[in-house]
Parts: C-alpha cells; sequence; structure tokens
C-alpha cells in the first residue's frame, strides 16, 4: 500500500469491492412508487392466503397515516414514489449454488459466500433484491427439526407457526417503517428452533440490493424454542450509485424459557442506501438474547435492535458498533425493557466518527412498575478521528421502579496524535496506525465474534480508514 | 569502531516547540556499536532530542540536519525513520486499548523487514519463539505478549515493553529516553541486562538520562552533558561520575566561564 494511492475518497475501496452491480433481466419488477395496486400485486405474485393480502392492506393504510419520524436522521429527503419495491430477479430458488443465475452467482462468489457456507456455517440463505435465489440447511439440523427457510415459503410450508408468531413482536402500528415492511415486505429468514436443539455453527444469511432505486425489504422471524440455541448472522452490500435505495427490514424474535438466541448483523451497505430497520426481541424466562449490531455502510441508518424482558431471570446483551465517515449519519443503539422483575441487560456501544460523519448512540432502558431487582449497564464509547466529525449520545433512561441497579456511562475521545505517533515511530504507516487504533476501540465487540467475522470486521475497518490521512 | 559514514551525524541542530528555541545547536555523532549516555538537568533539552530525532510533529525544526547512513533524516515521517532502524525507547509510552502486543510487534516487525527487502512476514511459528525469546530475556511472562500495549502496565512493565520492541525490531540506532525513570532498583538491574544484551556492534545507543544510577549497569564509552539546548562538555564514562559528585551546577559554571 503506497500512502500517496490513499488520499482517495473515503470508502473508495468500497466501489471495487462490494459497489458494483449486475446487468440482469428479472423476471418480473413492480412499477415505481407504491399504493394498493402495488401491494395487490406482490401478494398476487406470492400466491399468498387472503390474510395475508388483508394484513399488507391494512399495513399499507398505517405507513399512509404515520407522519416520518422527526428525531434521528432526516428521512425526509426519501421518495417513496421513486422507488421500486418488489423486484423478482429470478424463477426459482435453489439449494444448489450451480442453478442459481451466472450473473447472481457470480456477485455471491465475489462475496464469498459459498465458500464461508462450507467452510463455517449451518445454513445460508442468499437474497436479491426482494426474492431469496439460494437457501439450503445442513442435513443433520434439518433431520432435528430446525426449520431455516425464507420467510415467503415459511408462509407456505409452514402456516400455522407462521401466523403464531407473525407480527406479534412489532406490530404494523409499531412505526411508519415497519408499516411499511408489513405492506410490502418479501424475502427474510425464518427460523425455527426445536426444544433443547443447539445449533453450534452459525446460521447465515446475506442482502444483496442490486438494483437501482430499490427498496428492499425484509422480514425476519425467528423462534427459539425452550432450551434451544442459535446464531444467525446477516450481513449485507450494494452497488454504489448515484442515487438512494431504501433497505427497511423487521425482525422479530422470541427466545424461549432457558434458549438463547445471538443475531449478528455486519451492516455494510453503500452509501446511497437508506437503512431504516426495527429489531425486537421478546425474551422469556432465563433466555438471553445478544444483538451484535455493526453499521459500517449506510447514508443514514436509524436501528435500535431491542429486547423485552418477558419473565425473571431473562438476560439481554446488545452490542452496538457505528461507524461513519463522510456523508454517513449512523443513528444506532439499542433497548432493553425490563417487563418482569430480576431480568439483567447489558448495553455496550462503540461509535466511530470520521471525515464530517456522524454517529451516534440513542438508548432506552426501561424498567416496569414492580420488576423489583433488575439490573442494567450501559456504556457508550466514542471515538472522534478529526475535528469535523460529530458524536451523539441520547441514553434514554425510563425508571419506574426503585429497587433496581442501573449503570451508565459513557466516554468520548479523539484519536490521539500521542498513540499515533507512537505507533508510527514503530515503523508502522499512519492510515494502519489509525485502523489499529481503531480496530482497538472496538475489539471488546469484535472479540464476541467468531473469529471468520472478527477477520472480516478488521478488514472492513482498513477499507473504511483509507483515505483518511492526506 | 569506525565506519566510513555515521550510522547517526546530528549537526547544528535546532529545535523549537510551540514557537520556543529548545535545542540551540546540539551536535552528535553515534555510530554502531557505540554507548553514548546524554546526561542533563531538567528542561535542558533531553526529551526534544529524543522526539526531535523519531519525527514527533510537535516539535519543529528549525535548522540544522540529522543524517541516518547518509540519507537525509528530516524529509521523513515517524514511520519511516522507524522501518530504516531509528528506535525510541519512550519515556512515557501510550496506552493502545484493544491492540495486545503480539499483535502489534508482527506488524511492526513486518514493516521493519520489508524495508530491509525481506516480503514477507515471518511464519507465526518463528514470531512466537521470537517474541518468547526476547520476553524470557526480559523476564517477562508469556502471558505479556496478549496484553494490550501499556493498558495498565505498570512503570517498570512500560519500560520492559519499550525494551521488548527494540529486543525486536532490532533497530541501528536506540534512544532510550530516560528509561531508568520510575524504575526500582530490580526493575532496573533487569531492563539495563536487557539492553545490554542487545548492545553489540549492530547498535548503536544514546541514552538520555538526569541520574548517573543507570550508568553503574549500563556502561557508556561516551557521555555528553546538555544544558540549555547545548552540547557543553563531551568525554568518557569518568565524566558521568564527575557530574555525580558535582552536581549539574558544576557544569552550568564551565559553561559561564
Amino acid at each position: 500500500m503506497n500512502e500517496q494511492q490513499q488520499t482517495l475518497d473515503i470508502r473508495e475501496g468500497y466501489k471495487e469491492k462490494f459497489g458494483f452491480h449486475d446487468d440482469i433481466a428479472p423476471v418480473f419488477k413492480s412499477r415505481r412508487g407504491l399504493d394498493k395496486s402495488v401491494v395487490a400485486e406482490i401478494s398476487a405474485m406470492k400466491k399468498e392466503p387472503a390474510w395475508m393480502l388483508d394484513f399488507r392492506l391494512k399495513a399499507l393504510e398505517q405507513f399512509e397515516k404515520k407522519p416520518l419520524p422527526n428525531w434521528g436522521g432526516n428521512v425526509g429527503e426519501i421518495d417513496f414514489q421513486n422507488i421500486f419495491y418488489y423486484l423478482k430477479p429470478s424463477e426459482e430458488q435453489t439449494k444448489n449454488w450451480d442453478e442459481v443465475p451466472a450473473d447472481i452467482k457470480r456477485t455471491f462468489d465475489r462475496l464469498g459466500i459459498p465458500e464461508a457456507e462450507q467452510k463455517f456455517l449451518s445454513g445460508v440463505g442468499a437474497q436479491y433484491d426482494s426474492e431469496t435465489v439460494y437457501h439450503r440447511i445442513k442435513q443433520d439440523l434439518a433431520d432435528k427439526g430446525v426449520i431455516f427457510l425464507d420467510t415467503g415459503s415459511a408462509l407456505e410450508q409452514h402456516p400455522d407457526l407462521f401466523r403464531q408468531y407473525f407480527g406479534t413482536i412489532i406490530p404494523p402500528s409499531d412505526n411508519k417503517f415497519a408499516a411499511l415492511n408489513s405492506a410490502v415486505w418479501s424475502g427474510g429468514s425464518f427460523i425455527y428452533v426445536p426444544k433443547g436443539v443447539k445449533v453450534d455453527m452459525p446460521l447465515q444469511a446475506y442482502f444483496r440490493i442490486n438494483a437501482q432505486n430499490m427498496g428492499q425489504f425484509e422480514r425476519t422471524l425467528i423462534i427459539v424454542d425452550e432450551g434451544a440455541w442459535v446464531h444467525y448472522v446477516e450481513g449485507c452490500t450494494a452497488p454504489t450509485y448515484a442515487s438512494d435505495s431504501l433497505h427497511s427490514a423487521v425482525v422479530e424474535i422470541i427466545v424461549k424459557k432457558g434458549a438463547r438466541c445471538r443475531y449478528t448483523t455486519i451492516q455494510n451497505w453503500s452509501n446511497n442506501v437508506f437503512n431504516l430497520v426495527t429489531k425486537r426481541a421478546a425474551a422469556y424466562q432465563d433466555a438471553t438474547m445478544e444483538w451484535v449490531d455493526a453499521n459500517l455502510g449506510s447514508k443514514l441508518t436509524m436501528k435500535y435492535p431491542s429486547v423485552y424482558l418477558m419473565e425473571p431471570g431473562a438476560h439481554a446483551e446488545i452490542l452496538s458498533i457505528a461507524f461513519a465517515g463522510k456523508g454517513q449519519h449512523q443513528d444506532a443503539g439499542g433497548k432493553a425493557v425490563h417487563a418482569a422483575p430480576n431480568t439483567t441487560s447489558s448495553v455496550v456501544s462503540k461509535s466511530i466518527s470520521k471525515d464530517g460523519g456522524r454517529a451516534g448512540y440513542r438508548g432506552l432502558i426501561k424498567v416496569a412498575k414492580g420488576a423489583k431487582g433488575c439490573k442494567s449497564t450501559v456504556r457508550c464509547d466514542a471515538l472522534l478521528l478529526d475535528e469535523h466529525s460529530r458524536s451523539d449520545t441520547y441514553p434514554y433512561m425510563e425508571i419506574e421502579e426503585d429497587q433496581v441497579s442501573i449503570g451508565h456511562e459513557a466516554t468520548v475521545s479523539k484519536i490521539g496524535d500521542e498513540q499515533l505517533f507512537y505507533l508510527m515511530s514503530r515503523g508502522i504507516p499512519e492510515a494502519e496506525a489509525a485502523a489499529m487504533i481503531v480496530n482497538g476501540f472496538i475489539e471488546p465487540i469484535t472479540k464476541e465474534l467468531p473469529m471468520e467475522y472478527a477477520v472480516e470486521m478488521n478488514r472492513l475497518i482498513q477499507l473504511q480508514m483509507e483515505g483518511s490521512v492526506g | 569502531m569506525v565506519s566510513a559514514k555515521p550510522t547517526l551525524e546530528i549537526r547544528d541542530l535546532h529545535v523549537a516547540v510551540e514557537g520556543k528555541p529548545i535545542l540551540k545547536g546540539l551536535s552528535l555523532v553515534v555510530n554502531k556499536g557505540e554507548i553514548h549516555a546524554l546526561m542533563g538537568p531538567n528542561g535542558s533539552g533531553k526529551s526534544t532530542l529524543a522526539n526531535a530525532l523519531m519525527g514527533n510533529p510537535k516539535y519543529e525544526i528549525t535548522s540544522g540536519s540529522i543524517v541516518l547512513n547518509g540519507v537525509d533524516v528530516l524529509e521523513m515521517s515517524p514511520d519511516e525513520r522507524g522501518r530504516k532502524g531509528l528506535f525510541l525507547a519512550f519515556q512515557y509510552p501510550t496506552a493502545i486499548p484493544g491492540v495486545s502486543v503480539a499483535n502489534f510487534l508482527r506488524m511492526a516487525l513486518t514493516a521493519r523487514r520489508k524495508e530491509m527487502g525481506i516480503e514477507k512476514p515471518l511464519p507465526p511459528k518463528e514470531f512466537r519463539t521470537l517474541v518468547k525469546e526476547k520476553m524470557a530475556l526480559l523476564k517477562m511472562d508469556d502471558s505479556f505478549a496478549a496484553r494490550y500495549i501499556n493498558d495498565g502496565f505498570s512503570g517498570g512493565e512500560k519500560k520492559r515493553a519499550e525494551i521488548l520492541q527494540m529486543a525486536v525490531l532490532q533497530p541501528e540506532i536506540a534512544i532510550l529516553d530516560e528509561t531508568d525513570s520510575g524504575l526500582d532498583i530490580d526493575a532496573l538491574r533487569i531492563v539495563s541486562e536487557g539492553v545490554n544484551a542487545l548492545s553489540g556492534p549492530n547498535l548503536g545507543v544514546l541514552l538520555i538520562t538526569h541520574y548517573q544510577r543507570i550508568l553503574n549497569y549500563i556502561k557508556p564509552q561516551f557521555v555528553h552533558v546538555l544544558v540549555d539546548g547545548r552540547i557543553v562538555k563531551s568525554g568518557g564514562p569518568e565524566l558521568a561520575h564527575e557530574l555525580e559528585a558535582q552536581g549539574y551546577d558544576w557544569v552550568r559554571e564551565i559553561q559561564a566561564a
């Protein structure tokens, strides 16, 4: 790496590695914009039961009624009538990479998905624009009754299980973007892990937006039955276009008694994607829900993974990383709602901003009246890499019970000239030295990741840091 | 040892910090195989020299030159200087939370080797052996390599970690900036023994100190006295003893005379 070559724009490396696009001919594309007929068309394409069409249309009404949030980031510039809400890239979904259309397969090859599947995953789903093109789970897990499907197929194949939980954690009326997702959802993952089954290697989904002005609205539903374990990982990228795309997912998770779910996101959208996602889990007795949420890409991200602690002994762990570069705004964080006594939560947030980017923590700790003996700690650290970048912290607390223990710690630091000089004096070039400091800063979170993802995270940080030194 | 070109040659160096002149015409030659002690009272410019040699951007070179193996150092960034074989053992090493000693050493060593024309990083197994061996030299526990750089280190651990880096990177010129400060007698002995084990025909050492104490353990061939930004007296090891006996006022008087 030559230092002169690094005086490039931020995330210049992104274009080459992830920002490419394919010229594919989709088998179906809805017209631009959104109304009842578009929603009905999506439902018809999917041959859905009447209740789902009804659900979608009611959600559309909610979406139209609800105001845009007046906090967080600038969502006012989203032109909802300029977006394509549904695009079907290929005729069939397959369990065999060789049957994925060549152009699309090449994309996933470039992103290293088939290779990762072979090496260290229990199952993989690959979504391209609106539909899942590939889905597969290891046979031994299928034999144990683990269900890992794209959400549309789950509606078809497991209608009762699906309907029992779908929309119960995040109703369409929750917020404007949850309503939008509920109206036009397509793809996403459905996971059911039966009682006592431990899925030891992660299940992964990869989300790729390819088309311009595309809206991707996947819907994920995970049910971890009593005493079961699962780790789900999602990654996402998109081409670098001059105009904006919208990604608005809804993720609902149910973690039953004594079960454990870890949900890891490495969000690496291109800088033209609005990423407005609602993620929420309900954790029951002695269950553990962990969100590991890393946001590196997008133009604007507003995402606050939440855990509702419903019964005694439930535990929530939220680890959040937000990295904002030039032109990026990451409004990330988490929520823990202690609805039962003796529940615990821990939130660790690390935000990094550079080149005028804005990264922040927005979080809520809520303890309901009567939820005695709850414990919660929140720690948010911000690292500013230069003078003109911005960090915000909005730690909301609604504590309605006295007998609780709540801790909050926040720090803001600047990357130190002394630290840089120290590392450089040992022969390490400035950009690499800065990346080392940033990787060190987020280490408390990356050390929680499986090794392969930790390596990937460090690589992505390196990519973010390129061009930071002029 | 006399070589055709001096290893490190500092000529008439003037350095200012925030506009204030600190070094006012310092000249010094350090060759490989030599140990020089630079002694001086507080505020004489010792640490300024160390930082200026390594290229700390807060220190402004207003005139003079620094040449390493015939190449102008002033044009080089700190990392280039490091790769070319200059090493500074910091008086106050900085903590880098989340970055392990081992990881840091591996990156630094890879950069240094590249400069010496070795493209490939040392294979992991050999690297581990090397680090273990150097840690043993400094009586450091193996677990040290996994700790974060200087994060929560005691004063003694910090100084040992500096010498460990020097041992792994094998510089041509090592500047030890008050490496003896804040060390108890046992730590001082361990650190000094480490430096002695590393010194030899391939290393030049510039030992910067306020006190004579460390010179009981590391024996310089040359001693220089720095007062108010200039070297006012140079001599052999006996000079350090004279200083110890008579104090810095003695050289101030010589200078005034």
